[in-house]
């Protein structure tokens, strides 16, 4: 209580300061990327010490020492981040949570607000959840600077803060290259620097299963690229999801089906449709074979360990670009259509498969989204679904938009950044003035749209190129998804600060790329 | 989503049977199919002039494998070139996989291939010199049982022929070194092959640079071409002058290049077969010399008074060119090669237009108002200065569209994206020769694979005599800086400069994409098994994913 109090004088206090000292303040009142929803600064600035900067739970908190998730977040976030100085005065963080959730998961309703006032020699950090507080550890990181002698600041500072969308993704595919487990890690490091929130891990598809099942171990054994340098064990999942919770990212499982689905047929003899020519079998398969009751048996076996090992509670069934062709060859798909009465409408037979699928989620699987393609197809789709928007012109994803939305669906949009798709110049401008409620509908209609993920599609991409390629592109997304976009319309004003912000990414070893002519203090040391 | 996907499987389904070169079944195993999209090539890159590949296959143990020198050879173990060379092919071939003292007694198998011999034939190994552009970097390269011969008349040619030796061995399915009967006969097809890196629009420190060699050394490039200061910053330090980086670098320290760095770079760069050209380009793109080197840019005006900014060097003023006198002086015994880049690209006259002082200087000169003879004149006065030091000179090609009165030695370098062909007739009708960078601006990036564009130019279509053709003597592939540093250089530059590399050094005949792909994805796999971050060409795996990160 002491601390509110504190920080509601200090508040008064440099009100006056902010009317002298405006033209000054501008500087530092930007170093948070991305940018909090309320935010200023004063030119007062307390040095930093790391021999006696602390972390503390304030005596109210429902978090005390021993919560996991804090506890190691403030080891992440001591001293701050450099460590090479040192400083005149102690300087003492105060954290407060009124729910700890200290051995929780994130989840798609967690509160992520939280309000941190940098005053009186101390900053006190106040937030609903941990994972709030965790958003809050970092923006304190990022309003911490160097001057020229070396010396660590922080000026007078307050901030109220929460997420625009809430949900905020990166995709990333493992299965068209491989990722080793370190790269995704940092990955996950950066996410949280940028407070993304959900890794959407497609984990496999055509070229390669990584995943090691151990329902079905031949998955990976045979659809892997090799089966034990090029797998994710189950202690490596584990770990991924353990790295993701302790920075408050939820991870997100996709496993794509009926197409996108050959390397399962390797490891899984008969799940897929075997393709005809003419009167007899080519050879090749299709997608998922949906006429055989064997498909629903096995994809239940495998949703049952899927949902077990991945705590989220959505899962990612993908359903997108089906191709018709293998199945139009298959004599027994087709007498499977007459039976059922599908005609010759092969969406019918995509729906059955999607809608038998779902049917056989499990109690704790709620709710399940796919690519918007299941959309354009199908009616009978559950209220709880979100559905995922990946394709179209900016034209065609604002009708897409409204349309989903008027139907009463849940959306995310990453259509617009398909950060995969590289161009020459500074495209991260085209990722930044995204609007993603730029589209016809009610107020209503627009809360049905719950955020945006970046996709960073893995044909060109591996782990000698993800980092850069990746950041701080997505940067600019992050922004868009957790910032006020009003207060962040202009490319002109975002571009020092994220200029500055992947110098900061880059001394925390983060392989972020140049976004134009310049220099860091501290380059890139590796090659 | 994945349009392209099935445009490679499609390209990939396609098997292209290598008819144009001397791939041999020398030994009745006729009947062994190459795997689907395996070029009978393997993991060659680039592919050599001419080589016969046979079926029969022999063993390298690690314990007794050794790169000795011939008996007969003329450079000995005092060669620190090769010495160093040897035993960075042993590590590349053996990497971590040699057994240390285990399997020393064993006797090697009849079949095993227990050495390979390094002979150089002719009477001077240049072991001790410099690599230049007429350095003869051919080789014979014969792998057979118990012993391989690699042959040549210099040291740069045995560099070369130590990386295709390494490109030989493989791992069979058991995890053995093995490598086929194998005779090469092989040579550039073009003396200049070359890479540029900018170190001013971005910082590079050392330590990607020699990186960057080495990968260079891999993919058979001859040439550095170290585009060391522009408008951004200045970041070498000149013993002479060195104020120039003090002030013009990003950081008179951390971001610097000391005389040291330098020498360091030169020197690593030998060992490698690379020459080392440096580039100090004016009269244009020297924004940041002016601030360690008062006077010596052109004070910009607005109006009757001067608005504080400034354009190219200032061509009026006698102390320009002491300056530039000394400065090159010193530029002259830094660099040992033959050449220096002097630029020449891009001026901008607005500035030189804008200073009365200057449209005096062209009224008492009789220049009228053709600013481009202004630039010539100082060209014309820089090109004087730098043949007193016994340089030779590189230029951008303005330089010579402009009409500049050029030594007959000197290169032009053809870098503008229109009408490459016209230029390269008429430079080399001039009876100059020339250098390609156009169809090779690596810096400028799409979605896809890019590489086989630049795979695909060819510098010798345009029209002219033979005479004519033999002027170009080589490409370069250009990384320009705008967007590049530390963190994203080596990938991006990583196969895609290998597709030029094949391009100036293969037969013209070379160029089926098919098969290039194949060796390519192999060549890529090795180079980041080295530890090069090379960026896939597609989807796929390496058997040794990229540890960084």
């Amino acid at each position: 209580l002491k601390t509110i109090s504190n920080s509601r004088r200090c508040y008064k206090q440099w009100l006056w300061f902010m009317v002298l000292f405006m033209s000054f303040s501008v500087i530092y009142v930007d170093a948070v990327w991305p940018m909090p929803q309320m935010i200023s600064s004063s030119m007062a600035r307390y040095t930093l010490n790391p021999r006696e900067f602390i972390f503390q739970y304030s005596s109210g908190s429902s978090a005390q020492p021993g919560c996991s998730l804090l506890d190691s977040a403030f080891e992440r976030y001591y001293p701050p981040r450099q460590h090479d100085e040192w400083f005149r005065f102690p300087f003492t963080v105060v954290v407060h949570v009124e729910r700890a959730e200290c051995e929780g998961y994130p989840d798609a309703d967690s509160s992520e607000s939280y309000k941190l006032s940098v005053c009186s020699g101390q900053a006190a950090l106040r937030a609903e959840t941990v994972w709030g507080a965790l958003r809050g550890l970092e923006s304190f990181s990022q309003l911490v600077y160097q001057d020229d002698f070396g010396e660590y600041f922080v000026n007078e500072t307050e901030i109220e803060d929460f997420p625009r969308f809430q949900f905020r993704g990166i995709l990333l595919d493992t299965s068209r290259h491989y990722l080793p487990l370190h790269a995704i890690l940092k990955t996950l490091d950066a996410m949280s620097y940028n407070k993304f929130n959900v890794f959407h891990w497609h984990i496999v598809d055509d070229p390669s299963f990584p995943y090691q099942s151990s329902t079905f171990p031949d998955l990976s054994s045979k659809g892997a690229f090799h089966p034990l340098t090029h797998v994710y064990t189950q202690i490596d999942v584990k770990r991924v999801i353990a790295h993701a919770r302790l920075r408050g990212i939820r991870v997100l499982a996709e496993f794509d089906s009926p197409g996108h689905t050959q390397s399962w047929g390797k490891g899984q003899p008969g799940l897929l449709t075997p393709c005809y020519k003419g009167t007899v079998p080519s050879g090749t398969f299709g997608p998922v074979n949906p006429a055989n009751s064997s498909s629903y048996q096995f994809m239940t076996r495998l949703f049952k360990e899927v949902t077990s090992v991945f705590p989220d509670s959505y899962v990612h069934l993908g359903g997108d670009e089906v191709d018709f062709t293998c199945w139009k060859s298959n004599p027994d798909v087709r007498g499977f259509m007459l039976k059922m009465g599908f005609g010759t409408d092969y969406t019918k037979l995509e729906s059955y498969y999607m809608e038998k699928l779902v049917d056989k989620k499990g109690p704790k699987w709620r709710l399940v989204w796919f690519w918007q393609d299941v959309f354009d197809y199908h009616e009978k789709i559950p209220v709880d679904t979100v559905l995922h928007i990946w394709k179209g012109s900016p034209g065609q994803i604002q009708q897409e938009l409204s349309s989903i939305t008027l139907a009463g669906y849940r959306v995310i949009l990453a259509a617009p950044w398909y950060i995969n798709h590289i161009d020459y110049g500074q495209d991260w401008e085209k990722y930044y003035t995204i609007q993603p409620l730029n589209f016809t509908g009610t107020e209503q209609q627009k809360t049905l749209v719950i955020g945006g993920e970046v996709c960073m599609w893995g044909e060109y991409v591996d782990a000698t190129n993800l980092s850069p390629r990746l950041w701080p592109r997505a940067s600019a997304a992050g922004e868009r998804l957790w910032s006020d976009e009003k207060m962040t319309s202009s490319v002109i004003d975002a571009f020092p600060r994220l200029v500055d912000f992947r110098c900061r990414l880059l001394r925390r070893g983060i392989q972020a790329e140049p976004l134009f002519v310049g220099h860091c203090r501290h380059e890139y040391q590796g090659i | 989503m994945f349009a392209t996907l099935k445009f490679a499987a499609l390209l990939l389904a396609v098997v292209v049977c290598w008819a144009t070169q001397d791939y041999d079944y020398n030994d009745a195993e006729i009947d062994e199919e190459p795997t689907l999209g395996d070029s009978p090539y393997g993991s060659l890159w680039p592919l050599p002039q001419k080589v016969q590949i046979s079926t029969v296959v022999f063993k390298l143990s690690g314990a007794s494998f050794h790169i000795f020198d011939a008996k007969a050879s003329s450079s000995g173990a005092s060669c620190r070139l090769l010495q160093n060379a040897y035993r960075r092919y042993d590590e590349y071939i053996f990497t971590s996989s040699r057994k240390q003292g285990q399997n020393k007694s064993k006797k090697a198998l009849a079949s095993d291939m227990s050495e390979l011999q390094v002979w150089i034939t002719s009477a001077d190994s240049e072991c001790d010199s410099y690599p230049s552009v007429t350095s003869d970097e051919s080789y014979k390269l014969s792998v057979d049982s118990p012993v391989a011969v690699l042959k040549a008349p210099k040291v740069w040619g045995a560099l070369r022929g130590l990386e295709t030796f390494s490109q030989l061995v493989y791992k069979d399915e058991y995890g053995a070194k093995s490598i086929n009967r194998t005779d090469i006969h092989d040579f550039p097809r073009f003396a200049h092959r070359g890479l540029l890196l900018d170190t001013s629009r971005h910082f590079l420190p050392i330590k990607v640079i020699l990186a960057n060699l080495e990968a260079m050394a891999w993919n058979k490039f001859n040439v550095f071409h170290w585009h060391i200061v522009d408008d951004p910053s200045f970041p070498y330090l000149s013993r002479t002058f060195p104020q120039l980086s003090q002030h013009g670098a990003y950081h008179p320290y951390t971001h610097v290049y000391t005389p040291s760095d330098v020498k360091m770079i030169i020197e690593f760069a030998r060992l490698r077969g690379i020459r080392v050209v440096p580039e100090f380009d004016t009269p244009g793109h020297t924004q940041s010399w002016g601030k360690g080197q008062k006077d010596l840019l052109t004070p910009c005006y607005s109006g009757a008074s001067p608005s504080g900014s400034f354009g190219p060097v200032n061509p009026m003023l006698n102390t320009t060119y002491d300056f530039m006198s000394m400065f090159f002086k010193e530029v002259n015994t830094v660099f040992p090669d033959a050449y220096v880049h002097l630029g020449g690209d891009e001026v901008d006259f607005s500035c030189w237009k804008s200073n009365p002082d200057i449209q005096k200087f062209m009224e008492q000169q009789g220049f009228g108002m053709d600013y481009s003879k202004l630039e010539s004149f100082y060209i014309q006065r820089l090109l004087d200065i730098v043949t007193t030091t016994n340089k030779g000179y590189m230029i951008w090609q303005e330089v010579f569209d402009n009409g500049v009165k050029l030594k007959s030695d000197t290169v032009v370098h053809v870098w503008m994206g229109n009408k490459v062909e016209e230029e390269l007739q008429k430079v080399t009708e001039a009876g100059f020769t020339t250098i390609l960078s156009a169809p090779w601006y690596l810096d400028y990036i799409s979605y896809g694979q890019d590489w086989q564009k630049f795979y695909r130019a060819e510098p010798l279509s345009f029209k002219g005599t033979d005479a004519q053709k033999k002027l170009v003597i080589g490409g370069e592939a250009c990384l320009w800086g705008e967007y590049v540093d530390a963190t994203n250089l080596t990938p991006r530059l990583w196969p895609r400069a290998s597709a030029v590399g094949e391009r100036l050094w293969s037969d013209r005949d070379v160029r089926d994409l098919n098969d290039a792909y194949s060796r390519l994805a192999k060549h890529r796999c090795r180079m980041v098994q080295r530890g090069i971050p090379a960026e896939p060409l597609f989807t796929g795996y390496c058997a040794h994913e990229y540890k960084g990160v």
